[in-house]
Parts: C-alpha cells; sequence; structure tokens
C-alpha cells in the first residue's frame, strides 16, 4: 500500500497548540506541477471526481493521477445540491447502491480526518394523495427487505416529528401520511469536497484546478481524428497542454455530454437546471429533512438556521444557470401550503445547478465504446448522495478493467439491451 | 424567464408551453436497424450551444413547432425548415424582455 504524503492531521491537540504557538495551518492541498504523461486522467473536480481519485489511490494503489477542473473544485453541482443524503430509493439496485453511499458518509470523517459534520436527523417523504401513499408503502417494502431502515407513518406521527407542519385536512394538498426514513440527513457538501481532495492530495494526485478540457484525443476508431466506438483514448487536450494517458474518466455533471462527444461518445442524457434557495437564518424549529413529490420541494434548515429549499428540475434544456421568478413564486406557494408559520421569513438568494437526466433517471457508470474512456455521468438530481460510493465503485472499474457487480445495471448498454432501472424514488419525478 | 415565440398566439411565456425536446428525424421503423432505433429513441446530442428542439402550446393554440435556442446564451432563432422565407431569422438576444 502506498504510503500517504505527512499531511497535517486536524485534532483537537493540533487546534489548542496552534491556538497558543500562533503557528499557521499549512495549505490543504498543492498546485501541483503541470504534468505530460498520467496512469488516469479524471475529468471533473467535484465529489465524483476527486472521490474517484481518492479511492483510486487508497484501494488500488494508483497514485499517478490526475483531476482537471474548468472551475476551482467544487463549483460545479458539489456546491450547488441541497446536501441531503438518503437510501430509501425504489429498485432494488438503487436501494444497495446508495445503501453503501451512506455507510461511506457514516465513517467519512474519520476516514478523511475532516469533519463534515453530517447530521442524521430523520427524512420525511410526504404522501398527499392515495396513489403517493401506495408508493410510499411499496418503496417502505422494497427498503425493508434490503435491511433499510424505513417505514410509513400517519399525519399524527408525522406531527409529532415535525410540529411546524400543517397536517390538517384543510389546505389543497392535505397531508395523508409519510415515508419515514431515520438514517437520512445532511451533510456539509464543500467539507466532503476538501475532504476528499485533502486525502487524494496526500498521497500525491494532482489537483489541477482552472484546466479546462478541450479535446479527449483518441486512436483507431470510426469517426473523425480516430474518435468514436472501436477506438481507444490515448489522452486529453486542455487549455494548458496536452497530457497523455490510457485511461480517461468522465466525472462531469452539466459538461458529460459535451465532454463525452469529444470522444466521439453519444450519451442518453440532456441537462436542465434544477433551481434552489435560501432564506434568511432563524432558530432551528426544523428537526428533519421534509421533502415533498406532489409539491416538488423539499426543505432543510442548517446549522446556521438558513432554511434550504429544492425544486425538481426544470423542463427546458439549458446550461444556464439563472434562476426563475416563477421558481419562487411556485416554491413560495407550495412551501407556504406545508408549513404556514413561515410566511414572514426571507429568501437571501435562490441559484440553480445542472442536472444531467437520463431516461430513466438512473446513472450511467463504466466504460463506454471507446476503449479507456469511462463514464460517471447522468446523476440527474441525487449526484451528491451517490458520491462515495461511485467513487468507491468507479475506481474500482478503471483499476481493475472490470464493472463491479453494484454498477453493472447502470452501464451505457443498457440502453441498447432495453434494460432500464427506472429509478422512481428521485427528486424529479413526481409521484 | 424566456419569451417563446408562437407561430398563432405571439410571445409567451414559457411556463405556459409545454417543452417536447431535442428533435430529430424519426428513422423508418420498417427499415431501422434496432441500434439506430435505439439511438432516435435515447440517445441524445445535448450540445452546449444551438439546439432545434419541439414545442407545444398545450395552454393556448395547441400548435407544435419547432425553434433553435442557444442553450448557453438564450438566443432564439427561426429554424431552417421548409417554409420559412428567411433562414436562421434571430428572434431574441437571450436579454430579460
Amino acid at each position: 500500500m502506498i504510503k500517504q504524503r505527512r499531511a497535517a492531521k486536524y485534532s483537537l491537540g493540533g487546534l489548542i497548540r496552534r491556538g497558543f504557538s500562533k503557528e499557521s495551518w499549512p495549505r490543504v492541498w498543492r498546485e501541483p506541477e503541470f504534468g505530460s504523461h498520467y496512469d488516469v486522467v479524471i475529468i471533473g473536480g467535484g465529489v465524483h471526481g476527486l472521490a474517484t481519485a481518492y479511492y483510486l489511490a487508497a484501494n488500488h494503489g494508483i497514485t499517478n493521477v490526475a483531476v482537471l477542473e474548468k472551475g476551482y473544485l467544487g463549483s460545479g453541482g458539489s456546491g450547488r445540491n441541497t446536501a441531503i443524503v438518503r437510501s430509501n430509493y425504489l429498485t432494488p439496485e438503487g436501494v444497495a447502491f446508495y445503501d453503501r453511499s451512506l455507510t461511506l458518509y457514516n465513517s467519512m470523517a474519520r476516514d478523511l480526518n475532516l469533519n463534515v459534520m453530517f447530521s442524521e436527523r430523520g427524512h420525511l417523504t410526504l404522501a398527499h394523495t392515495d396513489s403517493a401513499l401506495r408508493t410510499m408503502h411499496w418503496r417502505a417494502e422494497v427498503n425493508k427487505l434490503q435491511g433499510i431502515n424505513s417505514s410509513v407513518i400517519d399525519p399524527a406521527e408525522v406531527k409529532r416529528l415535525t410540529p411546524s407542519l400543517d397536517v390538517s385536512e384543510n389546505v389543497r394538498y392535505p397531508i395523508l401520511g409519510a415515508l419515514y426514513h431515520p438514517p437520512g440527513g445532511t451533510i456539509r457538501h464543500d467539507a466532503v469536497v476538501w475532504g476528499y481532495a485533502r486525502a487524494a492530495d496526500a498521497y500525491g494526485v494532482d489537483l489541477h484546478q482552472k484546466t479546462e478540457v478541450l479535446d479527449v484525443l483518441c486512436t483507431g476508431g470510426d469517426g473523425p481524428e480516430g474518435k468514436g466506438p472501436g477506438g481507444r483514448v490515448v489522452g486529453v487536450r486542455t487549455s494548458r497542454g496536452d497530457i497523455s494517458a490510457p485511461l480517461v474518466v468522465n466525472c462531469t455533471a452539466g459538461w458529460a455530454s459535451t465532454i463525452a462527444s469529444m470522444a466521439g461518445v453519444r450519451l442518453p442524457i440532456t441537462t436542465h437546471p434544477l433551481q434552489a434557495a435560501v432564506t434568511e437564518p432563524v432558530k432551528v424549529f426544523l428537526p428533519t429533512v421534509v421533502v415533498s413529490g406532489s409539491l416538488h420541494v423539499y426543505v432543510s434548515q442548517t446549522d446556521r438556521g438558513e432554511l434550504v429549499f429544492g425544486a425538481s428540475v426544470d423542463p427546458m434544456a439549458t446550461y444556464q444557470m439563472g434562476g426563475t421568478l416563477e421558481f419562487t413564486e411556485e416554491l413560495a406557494s407550495h412551501v407556504l401550503e406545508l408549513m404556514p408559520g413561515i410566511g414572514r421569513m426571507r429568501l437571501l438568494r435562490q441559484w440553480a445547478g445542472l442536472c444531467d437526466m437520463t431516461p430513466d433517471y438512473s446513472p450511467v457508470m463504466g466504460p463506454t465504446p471507446v476503449e479507456g474512456f469511462h463514464v460517471d455521468v447522468g446523476w440527474g438530481t441525487y449526484g451528491f448522495k451517490a458520491g462515495p460510493v461511485s467513487g468507491e465503485q468507479m475506481a474500482a472499474c478503471v483499476a481493475n478493467g472490470r464493472v463491479p457487480e453494484l454498477i453493472a445495471p447502470f452501464g451505457l448498454e443498457r440502453f441498447s439491451r432495453g434494460d432500464l432501472v427506472g429509478e422512481k424514488g428521485a427528486a424529479a419525478v413526481g409521484h | 424567464m424566456l419569451l417563446v415565440p408562437c407561430p398563432v398566439c405571439g410571445p409567451k411565456n414559457a411556463a405556459e408551453l409545454t417543452y417536447r425536446g431535442e428533435t430529430h428525424s424519426r428513422p423508418d421503423p420498417n427499415q431501422a436497424t434496432p441500434e439506430e432505433w435505439r439511438s432516435y429513441l435515447y440517445l441524445r446530442d445535448n450540445p452546449a450551444g444551438w439546439l432545434r428542439e419541439g414545442w407545444f402550446c398545450s395552454s393556448g393554440c395547441r400548435t407544435f413547432f419547432t425553434l433553435e435556442r442557444n442553450t448557453t446564451t438564450g438566443e432564439l432563432r427561426e429554424p431552417l425548415l421548409p417554409g420559412n422565407k428567411v433562414a436562421g431569422r434571430p428572434i431574441s438576444d437571450g436579454t430579460e424582455p
């Protein structure tokens, strides 16, 4: 096993010593020299890319790895999501996958020596119609079979867990029950990015920020310049020069189709923005994460006291990340129906992140028809929850040249086999 | 807000229309190979730039029409279709009305 470079260990002792000695903390990661050859090049410096780099080094001893990021680390979806983690999905494939992710999140603070502020506060998915309630029972039974703590509760229990919710029948969509998932919660998404970046850097992985990938270099393929099916990848062209590499992993969100088309690979993806908003901070009153599929909204309260709202994806494909008034209007009306007590709170800001939507709401992971070009894309609305496990599994896939069992259902070839994994537990799906 | 020019109703808020997504010509179901048919069903170009897309005026005149939109700037232009006298005529520069 590769020895880790000595990084400053974060501990109470270190904090006290530096507090008294006025000694400053060292840089968290290096600004490495730009190399011309790497064993693996990972495109995208978010949770997925950094986790893949970390597990390549930690589990497989491959440390001659570069992570290329167009902006700064965590500037895409990793810093724009609403930081909710859960594993109560609907398909057995999805449940097994996200449960592994939750296990990794549970031990992350210890593994990465960084406080990721994981708060296992419980997750409520509200049902407002009979059919939604039926889906909740279905999800609960699928979850129980897989050994996941998940059950359907009645409105009185919802009220007991989250007193600020209006469970009366005098609203347009009364709460008929909820799927309660105690292990779900929130986590600080920036800390997850920094934790993986710091740990990967300690193993010697080169993190290149402000490095845009302009082209993927291929040879032997059917298309122009040797791209396309049947070819193999030989490197990437970046804004800072060419890199030769036998293995390239596309871990981008939003730009997945653009990067894949550079290698001559077409993906079943369309890019939609998902908007979110945050309010001014108030005292803690919301003890759980509340999700409503019918009202297209999810709410949680941060440690600072702000309410974070998310919605479903906008219907129109675009790469623009501006906010719209339609979103704010709809969000306000839906949230006030759930929690009439917060009518006087003001929104601080709203933003959007790019979601790569696939036809079956499941990701696309593993090898492509271009040898050496792997994808970890199409994460739609739940890429953040899956960060650790997809990093671990993609690292295994790249290192061993074999698709691990856990991600085998999510291969690109499922679309030509007609073997789709319909994940109706995704946030983008109304029930 | 995106103002979408319906050929019958005039400019309308995009929220009042139904988005039908990237348009491709459908291969002949009797002639197409399974591969061609599956790429028609699932694979998308999803360009960061000009995109030809379908819209449906679902809350108005119920016309189906095609537009070209730049997915990074929000600009709109008429598609290069047989009926258009001026091909690719710009409709909007993407700024807020």
